[in-house]
C-alpha cells in the first residue's frame, strides 16, 4: 500500500466517527448569541473555569464594540444573532474498514477540496489536522511528532492535555480586546490547531489543515496557536474550501504565532472559500485576524497567502517584530472577480533594532472585482536600523474591475530606511496572442501570464501548495479574458 | 500538389478600415517568398490576418493552409499546424522563464498532432540543439520571455522559437529591423538554416536589406494593400535603387 493510501485510510478510519458527511446529524445550537450559548460550547468541551471566563469577558467586550467599516468592502448588515455557533457531528462509532466502505460523498468532498485521492501522494509525510465543521476529526502522524516533543494537535485537545501552555500564550498576541471580529472570536472559537515546537527543533514535515465548512448558517470561529521556542522551526499550511450553500457565512478566525529567539514560523495559506455566485450571493465572508509576534532575537516570521475564494476578504496576517534582528515577511496572491471584494495587506510592526520586513504582494482583478491593498510600516523609535521593503503589484482584466493601494507609512525613527514600489498592469491582450501563435491555448496562456506575476510569491510556498495554488488560479481565472 | 499557401482575393480591415484591397498570393512547399512595402503599405496587417490576430477582420477572399481553410482556424490551432509568426515587436511576459514557455508550446502543438508530450530531458536536449542554430546565449533560456532583452536578443529568440517549433510555413515580420550587421547576420543564418523543401517562408520586410543574406525566390512588391508588382529576387535590387515612390505611382 502508497503512503498516500495509507495516510487515506488512516485519515478516514479514524475520522468517520465524527461523520463527515451533511446528511449526518449536528448537534447545533440554534441560532443566537448570549452568555449561555458561550457556557453551553465552554462545557460541550468541557472546558476549564478560566477559558470560560475567558470567553465571557471578550464576549462582554465584543458587546460594547462596534461592526468596523473603514474597510473598502460593502455587504448587507451581518445578523449576529441569527448565526449559530456550535455544531458538532455526532459520534458514529461505525467506522468503515477500507476505503471501498467509504461513503463516496467524502470522496467526493475531497474531490472538491482540491485533494483528489489519486493525487494524495502530496500529503505523503505530511501530517494532517482536519477541521471539518468545528471538531477536528483527524490527526496522523503523531506518533511521529510526539518523539521530538513536537505537539500538533486539535485546540480542544491542547486546552485538555496542555492547559499551561494555552493559558500562558493565548491571546497574547491577538488579545481579545483588538478588534471586533478577534472579540468575537475569542467568544464563541469552536476548534482549530495548535502547534508548539520545543527548543532546537525543526519540525520534520509541513504541519497542515484542512478546513471545511459543510453546516449550513453556521459560521466558523477558529483559533490557532502556533509557538515555537528558541531555535526551533515549522511550516505550517493552510487550504480550505467549501461546498455552494446559499446563506452567507461569517468566518472570523484568529491565528496567533509566537516565535522565541531564533525560530523561525512558516505559515502558508491556500483559501479557495466559496466566492458566491456572480453576484457574490451565498459566498463566505472571511473576516480574519492573523499575527505573528517574533518576540525573540534573530527571530522569523514567513505569511504566504493565495487567496482566490469568499465574497469578502478582510485579511491582515501581521508581523510585531520585537525581538532585535526579527525578520518578517509576507507574500500574497490575491484574485477576485465577479463580484468578490478584498481588502487585504499586512502590518509590519517594528520595534527591535536592526529588524527587517519584506512586503510583496500581487493583486490580480477580474470581471467586477475589486481589491484593495492595505498595509502598514510602522518603525517605533526603538527599531534603530529598521529596513522594509515593499512591493504591490495589481493586475487588470478587463475593464469593470479594480484595483486600489493603500499603503501606511509610519516611521518614527531617522535611521529607518523604507522602499515602496506599486505598479498597475493590464493582462495584455498581446501577451495572449503572442502565446496563441505558439500553439498555446488562451486558458493556457492567461494561466501561464498570471503565474508569471505571482512567481515572487509562488517560490516561497512548499512544493505541492505551489502546484495547488498555480491549479487554483487556472481555475479561478477561467474565461476571465475576451 | 497541393500549395503550402492560397491566398485569394483577400480584403482585410481594421476599425472598419480597409488595409488590404484584393490579395493574391501562392507559396509552395520549399520557397522562400518577400514581400517588401513602405511603412502603412498592409504588410504587418497581412501577417496578422495569417495568424488569426483578433483586431484584424476579414471582409473578403479565403486563405487555404495546405489545402485548409485557414480562416476557419484559431490562431492557436493555426499555430499547431504549422504557421509561425515571427513578431516585429515580440512582447515580453514577466516571470515566465523561456524555457517553460517554449515547453509549453512543444507540447500543446504535439498534444494537437496526437504525438506524446516531451519530457523534461527530451525538451533541454531539443532546445540545446537548436540553440547552436542562432547562437542563443544559454542564460537567455532562463530569464523570463523577451524581458530585459535587447532588440536583437528578442529577434534572435524568435528565431530560436522558431527553430525548436519546426513549423511548416514561418511568416517573418520584419526581422531585420532593429538589428546591427551582425545581428543580422546571425538571425540570417538561422533562417537560411531551417530552409527545407517542406517548408516555406513569408519574409515581410522594409529593405532590402535582409534579402542579401535571405535569398528569397519571389518578391511582392506591397503598396496600399494591394501587390504592385512581383518578380524574382532582382526586383528588390531595382526598388533599393529606385524607392517606392515608383511603385506608389503604379498604385494610385
Amino acid at each position: 500500500m502508497s503512503a498516500s493510501t495509507k495516510t487515506i485510510e488512516e485519515i478516514t478510519r479514524r475520522g468517520y466517527e465524527h461523520g463527515f458527511v451533511t446528511d449526518i446529524e449536528q448537534e447545533t445550537v440554534p441560532p443566537g448569541l448570549n452568555e449561555d450559548v458561550i457556557r453551553f460550547i465552554s462545557a460541550k468541551k468541557e472546558e476549564p473555569e478560566w477559558l470560560l471566563e475567558w470567553r465571557l469577558e471578550a464576549y462582554r467586550h465584543w458587546l460594547t464594540m462596534k461592526e468596523p467599516t473603514w474597510a473598502a468592502v460593502h455587504y448587507p448588515k451581518i445578523d449576529f444573532q441569527a448565526i449559530s455557533y456550535y455544531a458538532a457531528p455526532k459520534t458514529d462509532k461505525n467506522r468503515p474498514k477500507s476505503l471501498d466502505e467509504v461513503d463516496p460523498k467524502l470522496l467526493e468532498t475531497y474531490e472538491k477540496l482540491g485533494i483528489p485521492l489519486h493525487e494524495r501522494e502530496v500529503l505523503a509525510g505530511v501530517a494532517v489536522d482536519a477541521v471539518f465543521d468545528s471538531v477536528s476529526v483527524a490527526t496522523s502522524y503523531k506518533a511521529k511528532l510526539a518523539e521530538k516533543g513536537i505537539i500538533f494537535c486539535s485546540f480542544s485537545e491542547a486546552v485538555r492535555e496542555h492547559p499551561e501552555l494555552v493559558r500562558k500564550y493565548l491571546g497574547t498576541v491577538v488579545p481579545y480586546r483588538d478588534n471586533f471580529y478577534a472579540a468575537l472570536n475569542s467568544a464563541v472559537f469552536s476548534d482549530g490547531s495548535f502547534v508548539y515546537i520545543p527548543k532546537g527543533v525543526r519540525c520534520p514535515m509541513e504541519l497542515s489543515t484542512y478546513f471545511r465548512m459543510n453546516a449550513r448558517n453556521t459560521g466558523q470561529f477558529e483559533r490557532t496557536l502556533i509557538i515555537c521556542d528558541e531555535g526551533g522551526y515549522v511550516s505550517y499550511l493552510e487550504g480550505c474550501t467549501a461546498p455552494q450553500r446559499d446563506e452567507n457565512q461569517l468566518h472570523a478566525a484568529v491565528v496567533e504565532l509566537i516565535a522565541h529567539d531564533n525560530a523561525e514560523i512558516k505559515y502558508s495559506t491556500v483559501q479557495n472559500w466559496y466566492p458566491g455566485d456572480e453576484e457574490g450571493r451565498g459566498g463566505i465572508y472571511n473576516f480574519v485576524t492573523k499575527r505573528g509576534l517574533c518576540a525573540g532575537r534573530k527571530s522569523k516570521i514567513s505569511w504566504t497567502q493565495v487567496e482566490t475564494g469568499s465574497a469578502i476578504t478582510w485579511k491582515y496576517p501581521s508581523c510585531i517584530l520585537r525581538g532585535d534582528e526579527s525578520v518578517g515577511e509576507f507574500y500574497s496572491v490575491a484574485v477576485t472577480r465577479d463580484a468578490q471584494q478584498a481588502d487585504t495587506g499586512t502590518k509590519m510592526i517594528h520595534i527591535g533594532k536592526n529588524t527587517r520586513s519584506t512586503i510583496v504582494s500581487k493583486g490580480i482583478s477580474a470581471g467586477r472585482g475589486q481589491q484593495t491593498y492595505r498595509g502598514l510600516v510602522r518603525i517605533l523609535p526603538t527599531a534603530d536600523g529598521a529596513r522594509n521593503f515593499s512591493q504591490c503589484d495589481s493586475m487588470l482584466m478587463g475593464d469593470k474591475c479594480g484595483a486600489h493601494t493603500v499603503p501606511y507609512i509610519d516611521v518614527q525613527n531617522p535611521t529607518a530606511q523604507i522602499e515602496h514600489e506599486a505598479t498597475t498592469s493590464k493582462i495584455g491582450e498581446e501577451q495572449i496572442f503572442y502565446c496563441k501563435q505558439r500553439g498555446i491555448s488562451e486558458e493556457d496562456a492567461v494561466s501561464l501570464i498570471v503565474n508569471g506575476f505571482c512567481k515572487d510569491v509562488f517560490r516561497t510556498l512548499p512544493m505541492e501548495f505551489a502546484v495547488e495554488a498555480q491549479k487554483l488560479l487556472e481555475v479561478t481565472l477561467e474565461n476571465s479574458v475576451g | 500538389m497541393t500549395a503550402l499557401l492560397e491566398i485569394k482575393n483577400l480584403h482585410a480591415s481594421v476599425d472598419g478600415k480597409e488595409i488590404l484591397k484584393g490579395i493574391d498570393l501562392t507559396i509552395q512547399p520549399g520557397e522562400v517568398h518577400a514581400i517588401m512595402g513602405p511603412n502603412g503599405s498592409g504588410k504587418s496587417t497581412l501577417s496578422k490576418v495569417l495568424s488569426g490576430h483578433e483586431g484584424y477582420e476579414v471582409t473578403e477572399g479565403e486563405i487555404l493552409f495546405r489545402g485548409k481553410d485557414l480562416l476557419a482556424l484559431s490562431p492557436e490551432d493555426r499555430a499547431r499546424e504549422g504557421v509561425f509568426l515571427g513578431f516585429q515587436y515580440p512582447v515580453e511576459i514577466p516571470g515566465v522563464s523561456n524555457t517553460y514557455f517554449l515547453k509549453a508550446a512543444v507540447n500543446a502543438i504535439r498534444k494537437y498532432r496526437g504525438q506524446p508530450e516531451l519530457d523534461a530531458m527530451e525538451f533541454l536536449k531539443l532546445i540545446k540543439e537548436r540553440m547552436k542554430l542562432v547562437k542563443m546565449d544559454e542564460k537567455l533560456l532562463n530569464r523570463p520571455v523577451n524581458e530585459g532583452f535587447s532588440g536583437g536578443e528578442k529577434k534572435r529568440n524568435e528565431i530560436f522559437q522558431m527553430a525548436v517549433l519546426e513549423p511548416t510555413l514561418a511568416i517573418l515580420d520584419e526581422i531585420d529591423s532593429g538589428l546591427d550587421i551582425d545581428a543580422l547576420r546571425i538571425v540570417a543564418e538561422g533562417v537560411n538554416s531551417l530552409r527545407a523543401p517542406d517548408r516555406g517562408f513569408l519574409l515581410i520586410t522594409h529593405y532590402q536589406r535582409l534579402l542579401e543574406y535571405i535569398v528569397p525566390d519571389y518578391v511582392h512588391v506591397l503598396v496600399r494593400g494591394k501587390f504592385v508588382r512581383s518578380g524574382g529576387k532582382e526586383l528588390a535590387e531595382e526598388l533599393e535603387r529606385s524607392g517606392y515612390a515608383l511603385f506608389e505611382d503604379a498604385a494610385a
